[in-house]
């Protein structure tokens, strides 16, 4: 055997869609199915049910060495969440294998298993041992657990009476107190504050200083340049780009951000992920006309359509707003800014927005739903672009254009001394 | 303390590949799980009695209740109390302690896997901790109202033997037989979430399968041991005959013995052959 501390060998996954899918099934569902299996075996030999049959992943291979940071990059749908779920043992492949020398422990969200009966402390416990803690070690590691999420004295305090912030901080806690040779992290970096988020990158940090092999699958290209030793980008199922993390994501940048800029003002998803997502977008005016022009003063009207099941019943819808060099201007979303959740499943999300206080430029939107805070079950980077054809806040005749002077016009009066 | 198995074989490779046709239950790994065990159960104890008024109070309100009503209907109303040696209600209250252990364990076991799918979806443990904790966690109220039973007893006069060394053989094979159960239909469940209706709907038919509310005497003798298939039957017959001090049904404890180890090994057996997909059908 190799001195990898991860061996991916030929990795497949496939599962099963559309009608025949096992998990919709019912038990009279499933006696119909067997009394009609001959005649599905047959149509199984004419080559039709191919398309009820999807593979996640397919054919990957790649090692890992000890001490290396690697970094997954690629497109909603590409199978990085099945890669990581298969080598956390939460489903098994269909093909090939993957070997794991050393301690695992796996971090696909922060706080798996909190309850919101229990108290702080109780939780530390729980979610330790879930986590894959023994009982001594948590105890030893206690103070400094809640040490480090500054909850001293909401220790004792049930966590349903927690702010979203004290419970991801706390549940960030133990996760970081977790004493793996391995550890595999999905996107549990993205949810939170600056703070936090500064705070999860300090100490992957830190595990990388130590030597640990980490496996880290995110959206955040910067997060991936500036953790990372090398980062490989899957597409499709299969592995497609294998090198150093600034090539790897340049490379990804170049492929899939490009196409996002929409001249129409409506966009749909080119390939939208399996599980709950964002599908449409579309930027209508005052008047209603969709359209990817504005003019400063305007009011921009936002629509989203979402579908698939919703995992929980109370949710958020987020965007960010980006200037044309992709930095993030400003945010909102549907709880923490104006109380709104949303419930259904297949939802339509109106957001008004303006006036517009942006400068002449190109902006493009990032949309995301899922539980504000705590887990995004779908995020659309780019999803839509428009323009500031004029930004004459004042009606003066004179333009303000972003390329000089910055982003937005702040309201304000200029008055002559005396 | 504790033996930390990683300690030892310093680098232990994990090999992760498509399932075998046959799987096996993974003793071992469960043995380095049991603390997780331990926390399950006491998180379900703890959170059952955080979120109710009464408390451990429902532990002995339920069988009381129940037996109250039982004896009333039955024993009153329907003359059941003459077939009976003895005070009905004891008689009532003695197989409605296992009952309301047995029924409260299957019901949990069977709905835990799907009430517990964001754990199963995230992290990896041995799946089969989710019914067994279920189970265990029915069992603090098991305790509890063995404190009725005592009150209830000296209330009666009367009085326990030699048989009551007995009982607990027959509280395991309640909860081996409530373990069996509740680990079969919590994987049928998760696969078939009709199967949900059908448990509620087997329970209750259950209970009037099982000389709880009436006793084995009622059933002609020749059908004792089809009737002592249920395993239900043998295990409560023979815990009410420990605490009461009556005769043991030696054939129909026998026979109910075999058929809890094979409604176990059926259970963990058919548990183990689909728990690597639960994650992707949940």
């Amino acid at each position: 055997m190799s001195s990898d501390a991860i061996a991916i060998e030929r990795l497949g996954k496939r599962y099963t869609i559309g009608a025949a899918q096992v998990g919709a099934a019912t038990l009279g569902e499933s006696l119909a199915s067997w009394v009609k299996a001959p005649w599905r075996r047959f149509t199984h030999l004419s080559g039709r049910s191919a398309e009820t049959q999807f593979w996640a992943l397919s054919d990957v291979s790649f090692g890992v060495a000890s001490g290396e940071v690697i970094g997954i990059v690629g497109p909603n749908g590409a199978g990085k969440s099945t890669l990581l779920k298969i080598l956390s043992r939460i489903t098994p492949p269909t093909t090939g294998y993957a070997d794991l020398t050393g301690r695992v422990s796996s971090l696909l969200e922060v706080g798996t298993g909190f309850h919101p009966e229990l108290t702080g402390r109780e939780n530390i416990f729980l979610n330790g041992a879930i986590l894959g803690m023994y009982r001594a070690e948590i105890r030893r590691k206690f103070d400094a657990i809640v040490a480090f999420a500054e909850l001293e004295r909401f220790i004792d305090t049930p966590v349903k009476h927690y702010s979203s912030g004290m419970f991801v901080r706390l549940a960030f806690s133990v996760a970081a107190h977790l004493d793996p040779e391995i550890l595999i992290v999905d996107e549990v970096l993205s949810v939170g504050d600056l703070h936090f988020r500064n705070r999860c990158l300090g100490r992957m940090q830190d595990l990388r200083g130590e030597g640990r092999t980490v496996l880290f699958v995110s959206h955040d290209l910067t997060a991936v340049r500036q953790l990372c030793t090398r980062a490989v980008m899957l597409d499709g199922g299969r592995l497609v780009d294998d090198g150093t993390p600034s090539d790897v994501t340049r490379r990804y940048e170049r492929q899939h951000h490009s196409a996002a800029r929409s001249a129409t003002g409506a966009a749909d998803r080119a390939q939208p992920p399996r599980g709950y997502h964002l599908r449409r977008a579309e930027l209508r005016n005052g008047q209603g006309v969709v359209t990817s022009r504005f003019d400063a003063g305007d009011v921009m009207e936002i629509h989203l359509w979402s579908s698939g099941r919703a995992p929980e019943n109370s949710y958020t819808a987020e965007f960010k707003l980006l200037n044309d060099d992709d930095q993030v201007i400003s945010y909102g979303a549907a709880n923490p800014v104006r109380d709104t959740y949303y419930r259904a499943d297949d939802q339509h999300f109106v957001c008004r927005l303006g006036p517009l206080p942006l400068t002449e430029g190109a902006y493009s939107l990032t949309f995301s739903v899922g539980v504000w805070n705590v887990e995004r079950w779908d995020a659309w980077t780019k999803a839509i672009g428009f323009t500031i054809e004029r930004c004459d806040l004042f009606r003066t005749g004179h333009g303000v254009a972003n390329i000089n002077d910055g982003d937005f016009v702040i309201n304000q009066e200029w008055l002559i001394g005396s | 303390m504790l033996a930390v198995p990683q300690a030892q074989p310093a680098r232990r490779t994990l090999r992760l590949e498509p399932p075998r046709s046959w799987q096996m239950l993974n003793l071992a790994e469960l043995r380095d799980y049991r603390e997780l065990l331990f926390f399950f159960v006491w998180r379900d104890v703890k959170v059952r009695y955080k979120q109710t008024v009464l408390g451990a109070m429902w532990a002995i309100i339920q069988p009381l209740a129940t037996t109250f009503f039982f004896a009333l209907v039955f024993g009153r109303f329907g003359g059941m109390s003459k077939q009976v040696n003895g005070p009905y209600a004891l008689h009532v209250f003695v197989g409605m302690m296992p009952w309301t252990f047995f029924a409260n364990a299957v019901t949990l076991a069977g709905n835990s896997l799907v009430g517990s799918s964001h754990l199963i979806t995230k992290v990896y443990f041995p799946r089969i901790l989710v019914p067994l904790s279920a189970i265990a966690s029915g069992l603090v109220d098991f305790a509890v109202s063995f404190g009725v039973l005592a009150v209830l007893m000296a209330s009666y006069h009367v009085e326990p033997t030699w048989r009551l060394a007995a009982a607990p053989v027959f509280v395991a094979g309640t909860v081996a037989a409530a373990a069996g159960a509740g680990i079969l239909f919590s994987a049928l469940i998760v696969t078939y979430r009709d199967v949900r209706y059908v448990l509620t709907f087997v329970v209750q038919l259950w209970l009037f399968a099982t000389p709880v509310l009436y006793t084995l005497d009622i059933i002609p003798p020749q059908y004792r041991l089809w009737y002592a298939l249920n395993p239900a039957t043998g295990m409560i017959s023979g815990f009410r005959a420990s605490v009461l001090g009556t005769p043991f049904p030696v054939g129909v404890i026998l026979v109910s013995s075999i058929a809890t180890v094979v409604l176990l090994a059926a259970g963990v057996r058919y548990f183990v052959q689909v728990e690597r997909r639960f994650a992707d059908v949940i």
